[in-house]
């Protein structure tokens, strides 16, 4: 009884991580499933939205400014990701690994800006001192200044956005290079500059998702995107597995990363309630991903020679 | 309208796999010429097409298209004249993408693309239109994804794609290969519906000669990167297979070739 009433206790919780990660699942989703990349600078660029937008808000800035450059700073690092790739020949996955190494660097620094300091690893927000748009200490208050209601309209204005971006011509010769990229050229999209846009887009919304994980959370560390392409890429995969066949609209798709990374919170709160430490979490995600991207496609082996046998066995 | 002068290209260079693939090759279309190509493995064919296309920069030799000098371009800027069918029935399609996506993109080529909307209510009447000169029905499924779709739509709709926006050159590379016979015929049919509408200069790669003879103006052979036989007017119209064959022979300068030739 008790363990029940602390797991319902910390749910809502959960849902504020998962969709703050949720946010960045999307940018995930826009290069490993619609650009076909697997992009991981997302561990680095994460933590500088967080940085950017920590910095910015004890500057003094107001929060939505710093949201808006910790966006910007997100851009720039799938920019860098985009030229590696494409003008300098280095394959995706490790011109993303070289990204995310040289943001490290970049992060101390960043957060080191004005406090006299050469580097920092995290920079503490807190809700009383400065105005943040959103804090975990309200989580379970029926009020306005509740996170998850920020975070939902968030999250809703991103899939709308994106619904609309990739409805465009522009947005349509990303999804072909994703999906073909001889006949995108054929039909005169530059593969290239394609890709590009999509990593910055992408890098773009998972700075938004660690500024607003840095204000949730109250502190913007220099680790905080440690694993996030794990994360990102388990909420798209247990949305997908979960609600691949239901969501065919392209919204929906975008809503079922949002809500895999959603169970993915309530699960590893659950685990945590369990018993097992804070540490162990890395392990967990990597079985979770790594058993959601087995299920497709043993499904799919077993699935298709079945299929098979009974033809055999009609003909 | 297209002009290739001394094209020459090498794969791996320098290595055991070197191949030189396309020695010197020449050749000049003009407007509305409709060329067949045929010849054995490896004699260049398909090279000869994917140079044309910029699908990899050639070692030596200028192309040009129309009169613009094209060889520094890269494919997707040549794509702005050129419509191209490959062939693998899944090279020239987005499988994700709906049928009437596809088609949207392909209306797009040639054209910068920017933030209107990717496909507009008078294109999708249009297209529907259209893809009743394919008559496989795709006309009723314009919004089912085209990796639903057969082998043989896949190449019809290619070919659509390829003219939607009126190319100067149509390049086909071998795109009834990969189909069964029935398949294959009705594809090629529409592909002379839609060459002769729009008058279109085309270079059709195919293995069979019967194809090769019975459509277009003119018909070439490759053989070792090089134009060996190019045959046209009326010349070509009363052209046999085995007339054909002996061309071929003269050409190369070696009967062992026939089979060779017959059997790629």
């Amino acid at each position: 009884m008790d363990f029940l009433l602390s797991f319902f206790n910390s749910l809502p919780g959960a849902f504020g991580q998962g969709l703050a990660w949720g946010i960045m699942a999307i940018g995930v989703y826009i290069t490993y499933r619609i650009l076909d990349v697997a992009d991981l600078t997302v561990d680095g660029s994460l933590a500088t939205g967080g940085a950017v937008a920590a910095l910015g808000i004890t500057m003094g800035l107001n929060p939505w400014a710093a949201l808006v450059l910790a966006v910007i700073a997100g851009m720039l690092s799938g920019l860098v990701t985009g030229l590696l790739h494409t003008a300098c020949g280095i394959p995706a996955i490790l011109s993303g690994i070289l990204t995310q190494l040289a943001l490290y660097s970049i992060n101390l620094r960043i957060m080191a800006i004005g406090s006299g300091a050469s580097t920092k690893a995290t920079l503490a927000l807190s809700v009383d001192k400065q105005s943040l748009l959103l804090s975990s200490r309200y989580i379970r208050e029926v009020s306005l200044r509740n996170p998850l209601l920020l975070l939902a309209v968030l999250t809703a204005a991103v899939i709308a956005v994106l619904y609309w971006f990739f409805g465009t011509e522009l947005g349509c010769s990303l999804r072909a290079t994703g999906a073909n990229p001889n006949m995108a050229r054929a039909q005169g999209i530059n593969t290239n500059t394609a890709k590009v846009l999509g990593l910055v887009v992408s890098n773009g919304l998972v700075a938004l998702s660690g500024g607003l994980l840095a204000q949730y959370q109250g502190s913007a560390t220099v680790d905080m995107g440690r694993g996030a392409i794990v994360i990102g890429l388990a909420a798209v995969i247990i949305g997908e597995v979960l609600l691949g066949k239901v969501f065919i609209n392209f919204a929906l798709k975008l809503l079922s990363a949002i809500i895999g990374a959603i169970i993915y919170y309530v699960v590893i709160t659950l685990v945590l309630r369990l018993g097992l430490e804070s540490t162990d979490l890395k392990l967990l995600t990597a079985l979770v991903v790594a058993i959601f991207l087995t299920i497709p496609y043993w499904k799919g082996k077993y699935f298709t020679k079945t299929v098979r046998k009974e033809g055999a066995r009609n003909a | 309208m297209l002009e290739l002068r001394e094209i020459y290209k090498t794969f791996n260079p320098g290595t055991i796999n070197e191949k030189r693939a396309l020695n010197g090759v020449s050749l000049t279309l003009a407007d509305g010429d409709f060329v067949t190509v045929i010849g054995g493995n490896g004699a260049g064919k398909s090279t000869l097409l994917n140079a044309v296309a910029g699908v990899w920069p050639v070692d030596s030799g200028t192309i040009a298209i129309d009169g613009i000098d094209v060889t520094s371009l890269p494919e997707h800027k040549r794509a702005r004249y050129i419509g191209r069918v490959f062939q693998d029935p899944m090279m020239g399609t987005a499988a994700t993408m709906q049928i009437e996506e596809n088609l949207a993109l392909a209306a797009r080529r040639g054209k910068a693309r920017g933030l209107k909307a990717g496909i507009t209510a008078r294109e999708r009447e249009e297209y529907r239109e259209l893809l009743k000169i394919l008559d496989l029905g795709l006309e009723e499924r314009l919004t089912a994804k085209v990796g639903l779709l057969s082998g043989g739509q896949r190449q019809a709709l290619t070919l659509l794609m390829a003219s939607l926006v009126k190319p100067k050159l149509l390049l086909l590379d071998e795109h009834t290969a990969a189909l069964d016979p029935k398949t294959a015929a009705k594809v090629l049919d529409a592909t002379e519906k839609i060459v002769r509408r729009d008058n279109l200069t085309t270079l059709m790669i195919t293995h069979n000669m019967r194809d090769a003879i019975a459509h277009g103006n003119r018909l070439i052979m490759m053989y070792e990167g090089r134009v060996a036989v190019d045959v046209s007017g009326e010349e070509k119209k009363h052209l046999t297979v085995e007339q054909l064959l002996a061309l071929f022979s003269q050409a190369s300068g070696s009967d062992e070739a026939d089979d060779k030739l017959l059997l790629g």
